[in-house]
């Protein structure tokens, strides 16, 4: 509206009031984010065109010889980019049907209990849980337990089954989660419909159940994701490190060999590629959910 | 009747834990008829249609489509279709890819040529021709109920189900849709069930109505059968105004009571259950069954207390001492101005088989278990 057209005074300052309120409410996440993430960002994207400093650390510069010098860690990037699809498909497939029971089957009275039952370990630290699985996993754990039963030799730690159990058990609630929530709000009779219309079970579900909890699945699959692209704390602990990730590279940059803008090109691509990742997942959940629009961004 | 009825219950009971949705319902519905299941909300109408299209199984009994027994065939296998309530459409689906689900599902499977055929046969039968690449949040209510009533009938169904279709609609496109779902039925020949809590809906659109309350069925007949001869009280007072008037048996002769009511006037009613002398009873009497005279006639005299005029008709509430406010409804002859004015005493006058008697406390009991129920299923 014009503020030409407005006679009345009190409209205005209610007006004034209004997007006071609203910028009071909104500034300790503004202050929070432009602190801990616009700065550091910025900070690492200046680090990224700068150069090595003699003794370790960033010294300005202007060039990409940096970015020039990414393929340097192309196995690394190569490893993280099957790990990280790998690794939230697996989530996935684990994550689905316990959505699906929690949602749709799990008597109500079970069902707080079952979600408390999913999110409670998550309080702990990665670290620990992680190190319990090492334990179970290794020498004196489950192939122990295998000894007795007369099954030897089975070796379970520092494989890729390995790391692929800690990723699944260490992501599994923020993919079963988001996949709950869209079963959960998804309106029951349009599946009374489907069967009406002579839809079988099967049918059902992959025409009307699946379809529409695809945002779900798809804000699951990229949160997992990007996540994985960073991560490198279950590699190193349950594969035995021998297969370097991005994780990897970037504490060894960083905190070994102390290449700072190096590491920061690193950590800029990665960034790139999340978004990407996230552009392309909310176009497709878009576009399979048909009506709604979701925005993951 | 002869021919298999289309659907049919018998001795059916549904139970949800303690509570009885549903109480040995025995009932036919003759082919290629548009029946009304109408009551209040709770009363098991609902439950009563879910029975049909598979979605809830009978506690005890048979359902029986086409003198098939249903028990344990899924809604998948059942050769009905149902209308939901707000339609269930799906969202992620466009109008013609709705409307051909169901032709998608059959096996052996149908070739795209006659789905694609057959759901724009179904879309122009619904007046949506031109509609099959719209989104359903695209639109209008009235539309999405065409768009649902389509999806449902180009199965071909035995028999099509209704769940209070048009209860999300605004009153002139309610209209505009029972005229239509009329002319559908009579077109296509089959039978239509309509759940419905509204009694004037379920009056002017169907061959039969079904009168439910408590879970039982307390009426089965012709609207004009309802309306005019109700079964018992409940009918008398859910379906159409009227006034009931309390009273006791003074006297019994045939199918006549003289009924006393509280200011002391003997009235004579016509009986639909046996009576005995002094049992308490309500004298139901339709506002259009009352005539207004001057005072002189008439069996009561009242009050003018307020006169709404609708063209038509004009309606007046009359005090009748001891008695209590009634409801009278009046045609009104252009050119005749002879409308009662407030606060003008008046005479009132019925004709001779107008008043029908029910016993009282009975049906007070019925009512307070059915808001009970209500309550619980709600």
């Amino acid at each position: 509206m014009p503020a030409g057209s407005q006679p009345a005074f009190p409209m205005r300052r209610s007006l004034f009031r209004k997007n006071l309120v609203t910028a009071l409410l909104l500034a300790p996440a503004a202050l929070w984010l432009v602190v801990f993430l616009v700065l550091p960002f910025v900070a690492i994207a200046i680090f990224s065109v700068g150069e090595r400093a003699p003794e370790g650390g960033y010294q300005a510069a202007l060039t990409f010889a940096q970015y020039a010098n990414l393929p340097a860690r192309a196995t690394a990037f190569w490893n993280t980019m099957v790990l990280a699809p790998v690794g939230a498909l697996a989530c996935l497939l684990v994550a689905y049907p316990v959505a699906y029971y929690l949602a749709l089957r799990a008597p109500d009275r079970w069902r707080l209990i079952l979600l408390a039952l999913i999110v409670i370990p998550f309080w702990t630290s990665l670290l620990m849980r992680t190190y319990a699985w090492m334990y179970i996993l290794g020498g004196r754990g489950i192939p122990a337990l295998l000894a007795y039963v007369g099954i030897e030799d089975l070796r379970l730690i520092n494989t890729p089954g390995a790391v692929l159990l800690g990723i699944v058990y260490g992501y599994l609630p923020l993919m079963i989660l988001p996949i709950y929530v869209s079963l959960e709000r998804l309106d029951r009779r349009l599946l009374e419909a489907s069967a009406d219309l002579g839809a079988t079970p099967v049918s059902t579900f992959l025409g009307v159940t699946l379809r529409l909890s695809l945002p779900g699945v798809m804000t699951g699959f990229s949160l997992v994701m990007i996540l994985l692209l960073g991560e490198y704390l279950i590699p190193t602990l349950l594969g035995g490190g021998k297969v370097f990730f991005i994780g990897n590279a970037l504490v060894d940059l960083f905190l070994q060999s102390r290449n700072w803008p190096f590491g920061s090109a690193i950590a800029i691509t990665l960034v790139l590629v999340s978004v990407v990742v996230l552009i392309v997942a909310n176009r497709i959940s878009t576009r399979l959910s048909g009506a709604r629009r979701v925005d993951l961004i | 009747m002869t021919a298999v009825p289309d659907i049919e219950f018998r001795a059916v009971t549904k139970r949800y834990g303690a509570v009885t949705a549903v109480s040995g319902i025995d009932l036919a519905i003759p082919p290629s008829a548009f029946v009304a299941l109408l009551g209040p909300s709770g009363c098991g109408k609902t439950t009563c249609l879910r029975m049909i299209g598979g979605f809830e199984q009978p506690s005890e009994g048979q359902v029986l489509i086409r003198g098939r027994d249903m028990a344990g065939t899924p809604p998948y296998r059942r050769p009905v279709n149902m209308v939901f309530q707000q339609y269930a459409l799906f969202p992620h689906l466009d109008v013609e890819e709705n409307i051909s689900y169901g032709l998608r599902q059959a096996r052996p499977r149908l070739s795209s040529r006659e789905i694609s055929q057959r759901a724009g046969e179904a879309l122009s039968m619904v007046q949506l021709a031109g509609y099959g690449r719209r989104k359903i949040h695209e639109l209008s209510g009235g539309q999405q109920q065409r768009v649902a009533l389509a999806r449902a009938l180009v199965n071909k169904p035995a028999v099509l189900l209704l769940d209070e279709p048009l209860a999300a609609l605004d009153k002139k496109l309610r209209t505009d849709m029972q005229i239509e779902l009329q002319n559908l039925q009579r077109e296509i020949g089959i039978t239509f069930v309509l759940v419905t809590h509204d009694q004037e809906e379920a009056l002017s659109m169907s061959d039969f109505v079904c009168v439910m309350n408590g879970g039982r069925v307390v009426q089965l007949g012709q609207p004009s059968e309802i309306y005019d001869e109700p079964a018992d009280l409940f009918v008398a007072d859910f379906v159409g105004k009227t006034n009931l008037l309390s009273g006791t048996v003074a006297g019994l002769s045939g199918d006549l009571v003289d009924v006393a009511l509280a200011d002391g006037t003997v009235i004579a009613a016509r009986k639909r259950v046996p009576l005995s002398r002094g049992e308490a009873v309500s004298v139901s009497l339709r506002p259009e069954s009352l005539s207004l005279s001057a005072p002189g006639g008439g069996s009561l005299k009242g009050i003018v207390r307020n006169r709404i005029f609708l063209g038509s008709t004009a309606e007046y509430a009359i005090e009748v001492q001891g008695i209590g406010s009634l409801l009278a409804k009046a045609d009104h002859v252009i050119g005749q101005g002879n409308l009662f004015q407030p606060g003008e005493p008046v005479a009132i006058g019925f004709a001779a088989g107008a008043p029908l008697a029910f016993p009282h406390a009975n049906n007070n009991g019925t009512n307070q278990r059915e808001d009970q129920n209500a309550e619980i299923l709600s």
